[in-house]
């Protein structure tokens, strides 16, 4: 049987809510971060649907952004993680509130 | 209407003094200028007064008043108040002796308040007394009075509080300003229903100013009926309570006396000028004053009447069960003016005004002769450690027999006529008081005269004449203390005889005392040397209580007086009670009875004045320290019974009602409230700025669910299309 797109948008929506559920429940940063990168791809995933089934190229244009745009965000991130890591021996993000109030 | 500008210096010159003592004096601390410039002051008051009063034109020579118009101080719509000050035959009088009086009493205030830290502020606040006073007596609207009556209650305040370090005297002088203040209560009120029965409040008919008389306006009223509803009736008997109310404060009169004992706190000279000579007698003033309304409101002047009747032997009564000096002297000062009182409620109101000149005289004679004799004993004030004293202070002692001589009421003192005058109006008294009542306040009124010379024989025969007992030690007399004296040590040294500068102004008064009652020799006494119908003090005083709208003959009475209610009684089928003027000392053919009348009863008044000093001299020369009775020595517990009805109830209420259920509970518990819902506010938002990583990705997630949820939102809205 042919997939439909909602099997896709579907599809979708669950893993950018898995990883919405990541982000916030998971205390490793490293889990966080691969969380974060599993929303972007949910994402990219309902682009590249939309632009199959409405026969538009822009959808995966916009997939090459976003991927881009992920590729320097870890880039950035796992250095910021890397300098976070080493001045506090930790990776539980909950270590790293001393800017609270 | 006279126009002098004149007249503001009068009450200008003190307040300047008051202020040039208090600026330029606190930093000289100079006795002797502060001294001169408050006696100068009220020097030039003087010179004025008498001048002002004399002269050719003056208010005593004339029947105009003689005004002085400073300045327009309100002026909305029909309510009109000036700053106006009016010198007619009474307030001239007043100011007299006021300034007179005063004069003596700075003089003697040099010597006595000499080597006391406050002496500039001593004086500051006199002289502002005298500036108060006089704007008091000399205003020609109930305004302008009232911000004199305010003063003087201030400067009492002030004054009987000035012993910083006495514990009873800040007490005292607030039960001074409140007691005053309930009576300020009924005066204001009483002036409003003036303003409303009559759009004006002003004494004196002012046809350049456009300004008319209150009290002629009431003059053209119908008398009131002789009925206690007359009294809440918004009338003219409504008015004259309420004056009277103001005056029972001022005037120390039950039920708001309670004040004057316990100013005796206050220096001597303040007792002597403020609570002897001048201030309580301004309600004296403000009625008689206002005679119009109060004759026309029957009911008003028998309260008057009985209370100030009431009152003289109420007070008499404990005066001679009190052991401190200035305590009898001041219970003494309540009766006098309870005479006062009586005389105005009868409608004798010159005999009323003679019997405050001459008792300004013989009363400030009396104080200053005791803070002479206070001074001398080293500030002892219990006559009990007193005795002998005329062998070392024998200026002070014969000039306060004058003054005791005149209080008791023995011939020629000026007590004597002035009292005697008053009785006599009382007994004789055929309008304003109904017929068994005259009698009945007579009687009260003599055993008051009797109680009045025994208790001032025996101040006098305690203090001057009696043993020595001022070596005895503390343990032998009453167990309680006294606040401003332990004698641990006993005194060692005799009692001494007061300085010049305290003691000229009790010979002047003395004098005055012996003579100032010669002014007002009654008819039936001179008409024996060939004397005036009307005396010489009845005479300047007649225009005062004559009025425009009652030029009628007697026979004419009956067929102009409006009556609201029928009255009481009928005599001969005319009213009992008849217009102002037939009781008020206007000429009247005096029949040969009545003088022979007034002559017995002027012998009566000579007796019971002797028979007082005899019985007070049999009584206490041989055993001056003789108990009086608990009850009268205890002032019938009256400040105690005020306490628990009054003054408890209402400390308790504000307490633990308003305070500290109002104050601490509502308005700060509204700020607490307030506050800590803020802070709680704060708190909740602090999670959002915690540092916590994971609270901001889940408010970031709250808020894009917000967007994309008003989006699909929206565009449902779309599809249900």
């Amino acid at each position: 049987m042919v997939p439909q797109l909602s099997w896709y948008l579907a599809l979708s929506a669950v893993l950018f809510t898995i990883g919405v559920v990541g982000v916030m429940l998971k205390r490793n940063v490293i889990s966080m971060f691969m969380c974060i990168e599993l929303m972007l791809n949910a994402v990219n995933l309902t682009f590249v649907a939309f632009s199959s089934f409405f026969r538009d190229l822009s959808g995966q244009l916009f997939v090459f952004i976003v991927m881009t745009v992920a590729a320097a965000e870890a880039a950035v991130g796992l250095g910021i993680i890397i300098t976070v890591f080493r001045n506090r021996e930790s990776l539980d993000v909950d270590d790293a509130s001393s800017l609270r109030l | 209407m006279i126009e002098h500008n004149l007249l503001s210096v009068i009450i200008f010159a003190p307040l300047a003094g008051a202020v040039i003592n208090w600026l330029v004096g606190r930093r000289l601390r100079n006795e002797r200028f502060i001294g001169i410039v408050a006696c100068a002051s009220v020097g030039v008051s003087t010179l004025i007064a008498f001048y002002l009063a004399f002269n050719s034109v003056g208010a005593l020579r004339s029947t105009q008043p003689i005004m002085d118009h400073l300045w327009t101080w309100i002026q909305v719509g029909k309510f009109r108040a000036d700053f106006a000050l009016a010198m007619d035959r009474l307030s001239g009088v007043y100011a007299l002796f006021i300034t007179f009086v005063g004069l003596l009493i700075h003089v003697f205030a040099t010597g006595y308040m000499h080597g006391d830290r406050g002496y500039y502020r001593f004086f500051a606040y006199l002289n502002l007394f005298m500036f108060s006073m006089l704007t008091l007596v000399l205003a020609d609207n109930f305004l302008l009075m009232f911000v004199g009556w305010e003063g003087v209650g201030l400067c009492s305040y002030l004054l009987i509080g000035f012993y910083l370090d006495k514990d009873e005297a800040a007490p005292a002088a607030k039960k001074a300003f409140i007691a005053n203040r309930v009576g300020d209560w009924g005066f204001v009120l009483g002036l409003m229903l003036i303003f409303f029965k009559t759009g004006s409040i002003s004494f004196f008919d002012k046809q350049n100013y456009g300004v008319s008389s209150a009290l002629t306006a009431i003059s053209g009223l119908p008398i009131d009926g002789f009925t206690w509803h007359a009294i809440f009736a918004g009338g003219v008997t409504s008015i004259a309570v309420l004056l009277f109310i103001g005056a029972t404060g001022k005037s120390a009169q039950i039920p708001l006396f309670v004040w004057l004992p316990d100013a005796m706190a206050g220096p001597t000279p303040v007792s002597a000028l403020i609570h002897a000579a001048t201030m309580v007698t301004a309600g004296v003033y403000m009625v008689v004053r206002c005679n119009t309304i109060f004759t026309h409101a029957p009911t008003a002047m028998f309260i008057v009447a009985i209370i100030g009747a009431a009152t003289a032997l109420f007070a008499a009564t404990i005066g001679i069960a009190q052991n401190d000096i200035k305590k009898v002297l001041a219970y003494s000062t309540i009766s006098q003016l309870g005479y006062m009182f009586l005389a105005c409620g009868v409608g004798a109101f010159i005999a009323a005004i003679f019997h405050v000149m001459t008792h300004a005289f013989f009363k400030a004679q009396l104080f200053l002769g005791s803070g002479s004799v206070i001074h001398g004993m080293h500030h002892e004030q219990d006559m009990r450690r007193m005795g002998g004293l005329r062998k070392y202070m024998p200026i002070t002692w014969i000039t306060m027999c004058a003054g005791w001589l005149a209080i008791c009421g023995v011939p020629i003192f000026a007590g004597f006529f002035s009292k005697d005058e008053i009785l006599w109006k009382t007994w004789s008294a055929s309008s304003f008081v109904p017929q068994g009542f005259n009698k009945a306040l007579w009687f009260v009124g003599a055993v008051t005269a009797l109680l009045t010379a025994v208790y001032m024989t025996r101040l006098m025969v305690m203090t001057f004449w009696s043993n020595e007992r001022f070596h005895a030690s503390s343990r032998e007399l009453d167990h309680e203390a006294h606040s401003e004296h332990h004698h641990e040590q006993v005194a060692s040294h005799h009692p001494h005889e007061s300085p010049l500068s305290m003691t000229i102004p009790l010979i002047v008064l003395a004098i005055l005392s012996t003579i100032g009652g010669l002014v007002g020799v009654p008819y039936a006494l001179s008409s024996l040397a060939g004397g005036h119908p009307d005396n010489y003090f009845e005479r300047t005083l007649a225009p005062v209580v004559s009025h425009p709208n009652e030029n009628m003959t007697t026979g004419e009475a009956t067929s102009e007086v409006h009556w609201e209610t029928p009255p009481p009684q009928e005599i001969d089928g005319k009213p009992a009670f008849g217009p102002a003027h037939e009781a008020a000392g206007a000429e009247h053919a005096a029949s040969a009875t009545e003088l022979t009348e007034e002559r017995l009863f002027t012998l009566i008044s000579v007796a019971i004045a002797l028979v007082g000093i005899v019985i007070g001299w049999i009584m206490f020369q041989r055993q001056p320290l003789r108990q009086m009775p608990r009850l009268l020595e205890n002032k019938y517990y009256v400040d105690e019974a005020y306490d628990a009805a009054i003054i408890n109830p209402i400390e308790v209420t504000s307490r633990e009602g308003l305070w500290k259920v109002f104050d601490l509970g509502v308005i700060d518990g509204f700020l607490h409230t307030l506050g800590r819902t803020i802070v709680d506010l704060g708190k909740t938002f602090r999670y959002m700025q915690l540092g916590f990583v994971r609270a901001y990705a889940a408010i970031i997630l709250a808020g894009a669910l917000i967007i994309i949820g008003y989006f699909a939102y929206q565009g449902a809205q779309l599809l249900m299309k």
